[in-house]
């Protein structure tokens, strides 16, 4: 007799793989990707909308003219002129920084993950929003933290619920936010709310991690003060180019203070070395034209102000009154709330049968919870597309409703 | 011989086919000969074919469409010659309801299940008769949808109170639900390959963790295999023979796996077919040919000569 195994290391994996494994919802998203399947899954940036010959003309330029740079390695904490870039973009809302104060990563992603790395010990308390963008979700993972999930609700994170934990004794080893935008809610902390965390984080000396990837997609109102700018010494500040330019080139940034850089720079070359000198040229030189740059931006907002009407109106037109929905005054998503017997993991299956697809709220929860959620993102499908898409999940969910009310024998 | 290896199309189980079909591809390669891997999720399939012409498809595809009859009839139409099992029977073994009435009906044991269709929980208020299942299936049960593949859709419920949400989520997949009594024992897996579907060593299938469901099956060391199944001989045996009454039973052809399980009394009963098993790396029938001593290429070749004699 044999005994196989497939997998002849299983037994000597880390403990922190166990989550990683195959899932039906994955599985599911393989046929989402098909072209006739309205995805209101992915968080894709509309890049076609990207003018195409200024583009090539940048990529030209940086090969034609710095081709030995651009195919160099380069230094842990990334170019000095990308750095300047960053400082620049981070004063379009406000924030101060000096280039040294700034470590370019592989995207705000890899950003995450050395961020957990530097901080998180297993066991080691983190507090999140909750839903909570599933990439820090998964990059902080890695480094076995236990959740403290703090609730959303309109104005963003309920900065008391952080307050009450903390009067309990809970000592989070920092606290993760997306205040603007956020991915998945749609919300947006509020003025009150941001002045709130700040202050009780100073006092307790626990460092937030602001998380900024939409805050240059603002469709209506007046920005609101970074958490960063309101208190810089306890703020380590994430951006990136993958919003306002491209995520292709992936080019992210953390802001922090001094004795924080050094040893994310250091994470840095121990995970790898250098970010990519070629597509750090070509950001760099993209956002060299001040002009070239802002009307790409404003491209993009228009177009994705439209498409969030597109979405808003289709909800407002379709879904019952038992559902709800966050109304983003920019970013990429609507957060859907449905009545509390939906299971939205259950239903991806027939939404693909449909030609619709959605990414179920689980995902977004440390805990298990969101059943009831779903994420709908807005940023890449036509308005036409997405007012189909929307329509489609309506009927869906209404035959979901039928067979609940029948089964529930009301 | 010219052979199109029809993988991937438009399931869940699209990346699973895939692999499956490379696999084949190149072990049809290896026997010398013109094979080619031709994807109905990204060509046309019409056309493909009728650009390059094959003398044979072996059929890789897997879950609907590819082994629910519908590529079958479509090749039967076209007057190509396909591997595996014939468009009607395909029909019957893959919607589970069909397959278990008609195993039932062979005096093949499987366990007791009812079935319970969408349109008639939201049409006809069938959700009042979901008591009445539990009555007659008792719990602990699995709740699985009629037509689907790779344990998609299926649940282990063990309280009443979980019921409506098992089989809301496999109606979520199918437009049927059924409702099974869980057999405790040991999961086995028996393979039948060539024209005479011989048998092929049983595979003991042990999750590391919970229930054999898609994350056991696809998550590379998640489950233990053995092989053959340490069964004794008695059951053994018993197995076998199931496994090819249920062939006969369905009209199976060519290559083909039966699930079981095998109950703390040594009886073994067929939980469903499989008429395009996987035949990835991880994949259960190329593990049972390999301790049989026999390569990927060796067990397509008995496919073909199949085929062959059929034709």
């Amino acid at each position: 007799m044999a005994e196989f195994s497939i997998d002849r290391f299983v037994d000597r994996y880390a403990e922190r793989t166990s989550g990683m494994s195959a899932s039906e919802v994955r599985a599911l998203f393989a046929v989402a990707a098909r072209p006739e399947v309205v995805s209101l899954a992915g968080g894709m940036p509309y890049v076609e909308a990207l003018p195409a010959r200024a583009v090539l003309e940048v990529a030209t330029q940086v090969l034609g003219e710095l081709g030995p740079t651009a195919l160099q390695y380069g230094g842990g904490q990334g170019q000095l002129a990308l750095r300047d870039r960053a400082v620049m973009l981070m004063a379009e809302e406000g924030v101060d920084a000096d280039p040294a104060d700034v470590v370019i990563t592989t995207g705000a992603q890899q950003a995450l993950d050395l961020l957990g790395k530097i901080f998180i010990d297993p066991g080691d308390m983190i507090a999140v929003e909750a839903p909570a963008y599933v990439g820090a979700l998964t990059a902080f993972a890695a480094y076995q933290p236990r959740f403290l999930t703090i609730e959303l609700d309109d104005e963003g994170m309920i900065v008391e619920q952080l307050e009450r934990a903390i009067v309990r004794g809970e000592r989070p080893t920092f606290v993760y936010t997306v205040p603007n935008f956020g991915n998945p809610a749609g919300v947006t902390m509020s003025g009150r709310r941001r002045d709130r965390l700040v202050a009780l984080c100073r006092e307790t000396g626990i460092p937030i991690i602001e998380d900024n990837p939409y805050g240059l997609l603002q469709f209506e109102g007046e920005p609101l003060p970074c958490l960063r700018s309101l208190d810089p010494r306890n703020v380590i500040y994430l951006g990136t180019v993958s919003k306002t330019f491209s995520p292709g080139v992936r080019v992210g940034w953390a802001l922090a203070d001094p004795s924080v850089i050094q040893r994310l720079v250091l994470a840095k070359e121990a995970a790898d070395l250098c970010g990519s000198n070629l597509t750090m040229l070509l950001t760099e030189r993209w956002f060299s034209d001040d002009d070239r740059w802002r009307t790409a931006l404003a491209g993009l907002v228009d177009t994705y102000r439209s498409r969030r009407d597109a979405m808003l109106g289709a909800l407002d037109e379709h879904f019952p009154s038992t559902a709800a929905w966050t109304h983003p005054s920019g970013g990429f998503y609507v957060w859907v709330t449905l009545p509390d017997w939906s299971d939205t993991t259950a239903m991806l299956a027939a939404a693909v049968e449909r030609r619709v697809a959605y990414v179920p709220g689980t995902a977004f929860y440390p805990d298990g919870r969101g059943g009831d959620r779903m994420r709908l993102a807005y940023c890449y499908p036509t308005e036409d597309r997405i007012r189909e898409g929307v329509a489609r999940l309506a009927a869906l969910f209404e035959d979901e409703e039928r067979l609940y009310r029948s089964l529930h024998g009301s | 011989m010219r052979i199109a290896v029809l993988a991937g199309g438009r399931t869940p189980e699209r990346d699973v086919s895939l692999r499956s079909g490379h696999r084949m591809t190149l072990s049809l390669g290896e026997l010398g000969h013109e094979a080619w891997l031709l994807d109905p999720g990204e060509t046309q399939l019409v056309e493909a074919l009728g650009e390059r012409p094959p003398d044979l498809c072996w059929l890789a595809l897997h879950g609907k469409e590819g082994e629910d009859g519908t590529v079958q009839r479509l090749l039967d139409l076209l007057e190509i010659a396909y591997t595996g099992t014939a468009a009607f029977d395909c029909e019957v073994a893959f919607d589970k309801v069909l397959a278990k009435d008609a195993l039932e009906r062979a005096g093949v044991p499987t366990p007791p299940w009812v079935v319970i269709e969408g349109w008639a929980l939201r049409d006809l208020g069938g959700g009042a008769a979901l008591g009445k299942a539990v009555e007659r299936i008792g719990l602990p049960c699995v709740v699985k949808p009629s037509r689907s593949g790779s344990a998609l859709g299926v649940s282990f419920v063990e309280r009443e109170a979980d019921l409506p949400q098992a089989v809301m989520a496999a109606l979520s997949f199918s437009g049927a639900a059924l409702i099974e009594a869980k057999v405790e024992g040991r999961e086995v897996a028996a393979a039948l390959a060539g024209r005479d579907l011989e048998p092929l060593p049983i595979v003991e299938i042990v999750p590391k963790d919970g229930p054999y469901d898609y994350a056991a099956r696809y998550t590379a060391g998640a489950t233990e295999y053995f092989c053959p199944a340490r069964l004794s001989d008695a059951a053994s045996a018993a197995v076998g023979e199931l496994a090819g009454k249920t062939a006969g039973a369905l009209r199976l052809r060519d290559l083909t796996r039966v699930d079981l399980m095998v109950d703390t009394n040594d009886r073994p009963w067929v939980l469903e077919v499989n008429v395009s098993p996987g035949m990835t790396e991880t994949s259960l029938v190329p593990m049972a040919a390999q301790v049989q001593g026999r390569t990927l290429s060796d067990l397509c070749d008995s496919v073909l000569r199949s085929v062959a004699m059929r034709a």
